[in-house]
């Protein structure tokens, strides 16, 4: 059964601006699923019109089955939603945020206090439940919007950027916690901007750009259409003359740093030749980005701020 | 429509409503009382015993139903508009637009809300008022009645004026520019028949002049307007407020992009 359904999904804003193209968009039951885009693409846009805060121009919404147009309240009881900004009451406690969202979707009131219960206590906020929640930390009002979402046990959970501005640490915890719900049967959908987290977490991932789905495939799929990749090597100062590396993209970006595109049909072990040949010697090295972010900066044209190709110092 | 679930969602929005205006009592509770009690000593106490009788009446008798009544106004439409606009402004109400309630189940909670908090304003200003006179009840079905049915459609104003409001400002505007002065001008502090006979007419174009003396005419069995016109009247703008509201609501209009 598929989850969500989209079909020639169209947004025109009331001052012109086309979001959504008509695009396409179907996404399995139990998938992880990773909505990638830039900034202005039409994620948020697309996330807003299937969980009814935007109204749609054009298309088709299905959600388990159920067609917003035709069966909307269904369509919702389906759904919990992460937003990307805080839209809770500053001045309420955080377990009443929780408790009165289950309300709103019929939960009585002793079951959904024991959900906010047992939400709260998962996402580590229980000791924090009498306190107002303009009270709470940043990563903490993250998570009680994630709780939030989840006092219905919702089928369908949306995460619109659910780790922005989360320190990394706490983005790893909420990673197992959301990979936990994923393996506990519901589907999840991910939009994010940390490329890394969308590597790891979904199983699936479209991009959109522009109000166009340009991707739309499996993780792994994805990645095996990156054909290169750029390491950054560490190295011992090297002196004035900079020398030159044969076969490969490469920069020095300064004298104890050199970037090198490496493609996939290149052997990393003639590279280190060349290194020594020309007495370069690595103290370390590592992925310039992640490949996901590679794969998207391509696909996306979005060049790579502060530094251009080329085998020239910059 | 009707079924469990709904019911649930609305007790809840209602519930939360509740004590939002009771946690802040200070502000929602306290001043209006302080208000009344300051009408009851000037313009009754100490004004009232120079101007005499009103309607066969002494002149603070006469005033109280409608010093009540124009508490119950004031506090059911700001309670459902600074709320609703308040949800608006911190965006909060995504967490009702998101969730399965329909948009007659959210009026019907927040306008509970408005009737709710205008009502336990008019009790405490009826408590003060013991205090200034000994309160005669000629028919409790009436006032009982009056008073839900204003209390009402003025919750339905404050969620009109909060769907549409876009800053904290368009909020006062109303209740500045509105409903004071048609308070003031329905009757609370005279009769229209002590009023030229073409201000008469004027005032019988104002709505609240018919709630305020259907709601004396429940205390004193006196009023300037048919009690049956007057309960009539307040039952249309209800229909009429409520039509619009969930017009609005269905639409959209200031809540969905």
């Amino acid at each position: 059964m598929l989850a969500l359904d989209i079909k020639g999904l169209k947004k025109t804003y009331k001052n012109g601006f086309e979001a959504l193209n008509g695009i396409d968009l179907q996404v399995k039951q139990g998938d992880f699923f990773g909505l990638l885009g830039p900034n202005g693409a039409g994620k948020s846009t697309t996330i807003g019109i299937i969980t009814s805060l935007v109204t749609k121009t054009g298309g088709t919404v299905s959600v388990f089955e159920h067609d917003i147009d035709k069966s909307l309240s269904e369509a919702k009881r389906c759904i919990g939603l992460v937003p990307q900004e805080f839209n809770f009451n500053l001045f309420e406690k955080a377990i009443d945020i929780v408790v009165s969202q289950a309300g709103y979707y019929g939960v009585p009131r002793k079951k959904a206090q024991e959900r906010a219960e047992y939400y709260l206590q998962k996402l580590g906020l229980w000791d924090k439940r009498n306190e107002r929640s303009r009270f709470l930390s940043g990563g903490m009002k993250r998570r009680l919007m994630i709780a939030r979402a989840l006092a219905h046990d919702p089928k369908l959970l949306i995460l619109d950027e659910p780790t922005a501005g989360v320190d990394i640490e706490l983005r790893r915890s909420l990673w197992g916690v959301l990979e936990e719900i994923n393996q506990q049967g519901t589907t999840i959908i991910l939009t994010t901007h940390y490329l890394e987290e969308a590597e790891s977490l979904c199983r699936n991932i479209a991009i959109i750009d522009n109000g166009d789905i340009i991707q739309n495939t499996s993780t792994k799929a994805l990645l095996a259409e990156l054909d290169s990749e750029t390491f950054v090597f560490d190295i011992d100062p090297v002196a004035v003359y900079y020398p030159k590396l044969d076969g490969v993209q490469h920069r020095y970006v300064n004298d104890h740093t050199l970037e090198v595109d490496v493609r996939r049909e290149d052997d990393l072990n003639q590279l280190f030749v060349q290194f020594s040949a020309n007495d370069i010697h690595v103290k370390s090295m590592r992925n310039k980005a992640n490949r996901l972010e590679e794969l998207f900066v391509r696909l996306v044209g979005q060049p790579v701020p502060g530094v251009k190709v080329g085998g020239e110092h910059v | 429509m009707f079924n469990r679930y709904n019911w649930i969602a609305a007790g809840s929005i209602y519930r939360k409503e509740v004590v939002r205006f009771m946690r802040i009592w200070v502000q929602t509770l306290v001043p209006p009382a302080i208000t009344m009690s300051l009408y009851f000593v000037v313009f009754g106490s100490l004004i009232g015993k120079r101007i005499g009788d009103m309607g066969g009446f002494n002149y603070m008798d006469y005033i109280v139903p409608g010093l009540i009544m124009m508490s119950v106004i004031t506090n059911s439409y700001a309670n459902v508009a600074s709320s609703f606009f308040s949800s608006k402004f911190q965006r909060h109400v995504e967490e009702l637009l998101v969730a399965p309630v329909p948009n007659g189940f959210i009026l019907m909670a927040y306008v509970a809300g408005g009737v709710t908090r205008g009502i336990l304003v008019g009790l405490l200003v009826t408590v003060v008022s013991l205090f200034f006179t000994d309160m005669e009840i000629h028919h409790l079905g009436i006032i009982v009645l009056v008073v839900v049915l204003t209390a009402i459609l003025f919750s339905l104003g404050g969620m009109i004026n909060a769907i549409f409001a876009k800053k904290f400002d368009d909020i006062s505007i109303i209740p500045t520019f509105v409903l004071t002065p048609l308070t003031y001008l329905g009757g609370v502090f005279y009769s229209i028949n002590l009023i030229p006979e073409f201000w008469q007419k004027v005032s019988l174009a104002n709505p609240i002049l018919y709630m305020i003396n259907a709601f004396r005419y429940g205390f004193l069995g006196i009023s300037d307007i048919d009690v049956v016109t007057a309960l009539g009247l307040i039952g249309g703008f209800i229909v009429l407020l409520t039509g619009f509201n969930l017009y609005l609501l269905n639409k959209g209009i200031g809540l969905r992009s």
